[in-house]
């Protein structure tokens, strides 16, 4: 099979497009597809400060890769859930990684700064592990880009994610989230812009990318993970996909193209407040983060103590919520 | 031929001297969801691998947020 591009020796087949390319073109379509999806969202500035979200995965290691090849001042935030030896060799990569490139990795530790991990979120609390990991990244990224003045948080969702979303939105008729799913969030008081470069990009590419490019990420799954229901979106969208190639693309691009607009005018504003406790931006008395780690570690919610000023209160606390009513288009695992 | 699978790791053999679409077909992997690496080198489907090859198929669906 040759590249569609110059007719050398192809390494990768990608139906969707009905094109294959070598590996010089693939990389050059990749960071193409990610100059056009910062481009056409207004997502990043040239001279912003970007904090990307990095598991050490292969999506937001080639992003991250991606950025800093762009040159844009892009630095790296990685969270430590306390999943065992996965989340020692995610570290670990991760790490590598920061050094090889000579880029700056702040790491957080979940249970040092909160109280709790994943595996413990996942049997004292209400919600899922995986819901629970979906909302602490939410919030203690936007959180860590307050306190170190970022003006975006990148992150590695890629096309088979925000597909799956849209499909597990749709099912339910989650006409709110559904509205609200865009590869950039705005800035709003107390929340980070939060852009998502590889939207247009399959999962496919991103592992390809990565490898071509010698990143070493993660391969092993999240022992977490099994059977949650972004997966199982994931498989039967891959189901309909490999029998009508395109598919996905039509399905989540054509959302932004021609559902987004629709959906967005019948959308409901809601009106933010406080958080009682962290002062971040909220629906309720106590933010999404706030409820869940109360929760999962048997605490009473209290407000914390007044202030004069309350948006002086969001700002020194910064303890930021991305409550799931504003950032939460996604579809927690059950 | 070899051929090591992921998650959890382990390696089988399978019959060599086919195009890499036949060998994925038998294994029931859908081709869109793997990289078949060989020596280094990614492979489509449309390459022949030999008996004495040692293939890893490495899985690209994530189940979490990038």
């Amino acid at each position: 099979m040759r590249c569609t591009r110059c007719r050398e020796h192809a390494v990768i087949e990608l139906r969707r497009h009905n094109a294959a390319f070598c590996a010089d073109c693939f990389q050059g379509v990749f960071r193409n597809q990610v100059a056009r999806a910062i481009d056409e969202y207004d997502m990043i500035e040239t001279d912003d400060r970007i904090l990307v979200a990095v598991s050490g995965g292969k999506d937001s290691l080639a992003l991250w890769d991606v950025l800093l090849e762009a040159g844009y001042h892009a630095d790296g935030l990685y969270l430590g859930l306390g999943i065992g030896g996965y989340s020692d060799r995610s570290h670990e990569l991760t790490s590598a990684f920061a050094e090889q490139r000579g880029a700056s990795l702040r790491t957080i530790d979940l249970a040092t700064e909160q109280g709790f991990d994943i595996p413990l979120a996942g049997r004292k609390g209400a919600r899922s592990s995986c819901a629970v990991c979906g909302l602490s990244k939410r919030y203690l990224f936007n959180r860590a880009a307050l306190e170190g003045g970022y003006d975006v948080v990148a992150t590695g969702h890629n096309l088979d994610d925000e597909a799956a979303t849209l499909l597990g939105n749709t099912l339910r008729w989650n006409v709110d989230y559904i509205a609200r799913q865009s590869p950039v969030l705005p800035a709003a008081d107390g929340l980070v812009r939060k852009v998502k470069p590889l939207h247009r990009l399959a999962e496919l590419e991103t592992a390809a990318y990565a490898f071509l490019r010698g990143i070493e990420y993660v391969v092993e799954e999240c022992p977490l993970v099994a059977g949650n229901t972004q997966l199982r979106y994931k498989e039967s969208m891959n189901a309909i996909e490999a029998r009508s190639p395109g598919a996905k693309t039509q399905f989540f691009l054509g959302y932004l193209d021609r559902g987004m607009p629709i959906f967005r005018t019948a959308r409901e504003e809601v009106a933010l407040t406080a958080c009682a406790r962290c002062g971040q931006p909220t629906t309720g008395t106590f933010c999404a983060f706030c409820r869940a780690r109360a929760q999962i570690l048997g605490e009473r919610l209290t407000p914390a103590p007044a202030r004069d000023d309350p948006r002086e209160l969001a700002g020194e606390l910064s303890d930021d919520v991305l409550p799931d009513e504003i950032y939460g288009a996604r579809v927690d695992a059950r | 031929m070899k051929v090591v699978l992921r998650n959890p790791d382990r390696e089988i053999d399978v019959v060599g001297d086919r195009l890499v679409r036949e060998v994925l077909t038998e294994l029931a992997i859908d081709p869109d969801t793997v990289l078949v690496i060989r020596s280094g080198e990614l492979l489509t489907r449309h390459d022949r691998v030999r008996d004495v090859d040692r293939l890893e198929v490495r899985p690209v669906i994530s189940g979490g947020a990038g």
